[in-house]
C-alpha cells in the first residue's frame, strides 16, 4: 500500500526578510543634533538588529553621517555640537556620565569614505589598536593580526609583504586594511560611511561580500548614496531627509513598496 | 520636497512615458478589433472577420516591442519602487492585452464557421451586451495602470461578476436552444464559445487591473491575496 501523499499548503502572504538576530544592539530614542545652532537631526528613533546590515539612504545634507557619526559620538570632538535624546548600545546609553569613549570607539568601529591607513607598515595598522587598548604583544598579536586580515579578506594579498608601508596598497586594499583595523578591536558594531564611493566596482565588489560575511558576527551600519548598493547587501534601510527619519524597514519593501511617498520619489529619482 | 531630477533619470522617465502610450495604443487595437470581431459575427460580415484575423498580427508585434523595451529599462536602469512596479506589470499587461487579440481572433473564426454552416447571424443582445462591458473593462483597466489609479482599479475587478453572470446566462438560454432543438446544437456550442471568449476577455481586464492596484498601492489583490 502506497502512503498517502502529503498536502502542503503554501501560506499565502508575503516572505519576511531576516533582520538576524532579533536582538536590538543599537537602538535611538527620539534622538537630535546639533552643530551650533544648526540641527542636523531631528527627533530619530530606529532600532538596529543584531548581526545584520542596516543602509542608510538619502539625499547630500540629510543628517545620515551625522547619526552614523553619533553612534561612536566621534562628532564630539567638534565644538559647540550637542544632542538630545538616547542612543543605547546593547541597552546602556552611550552618553551616560561614566561610559569611557575610547572604549566606546573600539567596540563601535567605524571606516570612512577615504581610506586613512597610518603611514606604518601594513602589519603596524592593524596591531596598533590592540596594542594600545589590551597591550597585546608576540605571538597573541601575530596571531590578531592574521585574523583581522583574514576576517577583511585582505590576508592573501598581502601576507607576504605585511611590513611593507600601507600607502602602497590600491584604494580597495586600504579601504579593506582600514576594516581589518577595526575589526582587530574586535567591535560589537561596525560603521561604514560611504565605504565603497571612491572604488571601482571590482573592489566595491570585494568590500560589499566581506560585508555580507561580516555579518555573520558583526552589527554593521552603512551609509550609502548608491542605492543599488543598500538593496544588494543590505537587511534593512532606512531613508533620512533633511535630518529626519522618514521611513525604515526591510530593504525588499523599501526599494518595492515604500510606505511613504517622499522615500518612492527619492529611490526612483523624482528628487534629490 | 525640490523637484530636481538629474538628467539620466528624466531620460528614463521619458521612456517610462513612451512605454506607457505603447500599451494604450495596444489596448485601443485589442478593443477594436473585440469590436469589429463581434459586429462580423452579428452582421455575418465574412471580409471583416478576416480583418480581425489579419490584425491580431499588430498587436503581437506591439507585445514584443513593450516587452524588449521593459526588459532592457530593468537592465539598464535597475528602476525601483514605483518603476520597478510599473515595468514588471507593463510585461504582464502587454501579454494580457496579446491574449484579448488572441479571443477576439477566437471570435472572429467563430463568425467564419457560422457563415460556413449557413446559419442565420445570432440574435443575442446578452453577447453585445457582455462585448459592450468586457471592452469598458479593457479600458478602464488600462486607464487605472497606466494613470496607477488604484480605486479603479478595484471598480474594474467588481465590474468582473457582472461578465460572469452574463456568460452563465447565456449558457442557460443555449442550453435551452439545444435541448429544444437538437438541430441548433453545433451553432449553440459556436455562440457559447463565443461568450466564453468574451468572458476571458473581462477575465483579462480584471487581471490588468489587479497589476493596476498593485502598481498604485503596492498591495497584492490576486488570488483575495489581500483577505
Amino acid at each position: 500500500m502506497t502512503a498517502p501523499v502529503p498536502v502542503v499548503t503554501v501560506p499565502l502572504r508575503a516572505p519576511e526578510i531576516s533582520t538576524g538576530d532579533s536582538k536590538i544592539t543599537l537602538a535611538s530614542r527620539d534622538f537630535s543634533f546639533w552643530y551650533g545652532s544648526k540641527q542636523a537631526l531631528d527627533g530619530i528613533t530606529l532600532d538596529i538588529h543584531d548581526r545584520s546590515i542596516t543602509a542608510l539612504i538619502g539625499p547630500s545634507g540629510c543628517g545620515k553621517s551625522t547619526y552614523v557619526r553619533s553612534i561612536n559620538r566621534i562628532n564630539e570632538t567638534l565644538t559647540g555640537v550637542r544632542h538630545e535624546g538616547t542612543i543605547l548600545l546593547n541597552d546602556e546609553d552611550i552618553h551616560e556620565r561614566g561610559v569611557d569613549v575610547v572604549d566606546l570607539r573600539r567596540r563601535v568601529g567605524m571606516v570612512f569614505q577615504r581610506s586613512n591607513p597610518f603611514p606604518r607598515s601594513i602589519y603596524d595598522n592593524v596591531a596598533y589598536g590592540p596594542k594600545v587598548s589590551t597591550g597585546a604583544a608576540g605571538g597573541d598579536l601575530d596571531e590578531l593580526v592574521e585574523t583581522s586580515l583574514r576576517r577583511s579578506a585582505l590576508w592573501e594579498e598581502v601576507k607576504d609583504r605585511l611590513g611593507q608601508n600601507a600607502l602602497s596598497l590600491s584604494g580597495g586594499q586600504q579601504q579593506r586594511l582600514c576594516i581589518a583595523r577595526a575589526l582587530a578591536n574586535k567591535p560589537d558594531v561596525l560603521l561604514l560611511d560611504e565605504p565603497a564611493s571612491a572604488l571601482d566596482p571590482l573592489s566595491t565588489q570585494k568590500i560589499e561580500e566581506l560585508l555580507v560575511e561580516l555579518r555573520r558576527d558583526l552589527t554593521i551600519v552603512i551609509v550609502t548614496h548608491n542605492l543599488q548598493q543598500a538593496a544588494r547587501i543590505s537587511d534593512t534601510t532606512a531613508f533620512f531627509y533633511l535630518g529626519k527619519l522618514v521611513e525604515a524597514g526591510p530593504t525588499n519593501q523599501i526599494f518595492t513598496s515604500p510606505r511613504e511617498d517622499r522615500t518612492d520619489a527619492y529611490i526612483t529619482g523624482r528628487f534629490g | 520636497m525640490t523637484a530636481v531630477q538629474s538628467t539620466g533619470f528624466r531620460h528614463f522617465h521619458d521612456q517610462l512615458d513612451e512605454l506607457k502610450q505603447l500599451l494604450l495604443d495596444m489596448s485601443y487595437q485589442a478593443e477594436q478589433l473585440i469590436d469589429r470581431s463581434i459586429s462580423a459575427l452579428m452582421s455575418g460580415n465574412r471580409e471583416a472577420a478576416e480583418d480581425v484575423l489579419a490584425g491580431d498580427k499588430a498587436i503581437n508585434d506591439l507585445e514584443v516591442e513593450v516587452e524588449r523595451r521593459a526588459i532592457s529599462l530593468l537592465a539598464l536602469q535597475q528602476p525601483m519602487a514605483r518603476d520597478l512596479r510599473f515595468l514588471v506589470g507593463a510585461i504582464k499587461v502587454s501579454s494580457d492585452l496579446e491574449r484579448v487579440g488572441d479571443h477576439a481572433v477566437n471570435i472572429a473564426e467563430s463568425a467564419i464557421r457560422l457563415l460556413e454552416m449557413e446559419a442565420p447571424p445570432p440574435v443575442a443582445p446578452e453577447l453585445e451586451d457582455m462585448a459592450r462591458r468586457a471592452k469598458e473593462m479593457l479600458a478602464q483597466s488600462l486607464d487605472a495602470f497606466t494613470r496607477a489609479d488604484g480605486a479603479l482599479g478595484r471598480e474594474v475587478c467588481k465590474a468582473d461578476d457582472a461578465v460572469d453572470a452574463l456568460h452563465d446566462s447565456m449558457f442557460r438560454i443555449l442550453l435551452t436552444h439545444m435541448m429544444a432543438d437538437p438541430k441548433t446544437i453545433t451553432r449553440s456550442l459556436e455562440l457559447l464559445l463565443v461568450s466564453r471568449n468574451l468572458e476571458r476577455v473581462a477575465d483579462l481586464a480584471t487581471n490588468i487591473s489587479e497589476d493596476a492596484v498593485y502598481l498604485a498601492e503596492g498591495k497584492q489583490i490576486k488570488h483575495h491575496f489581500e483577505d
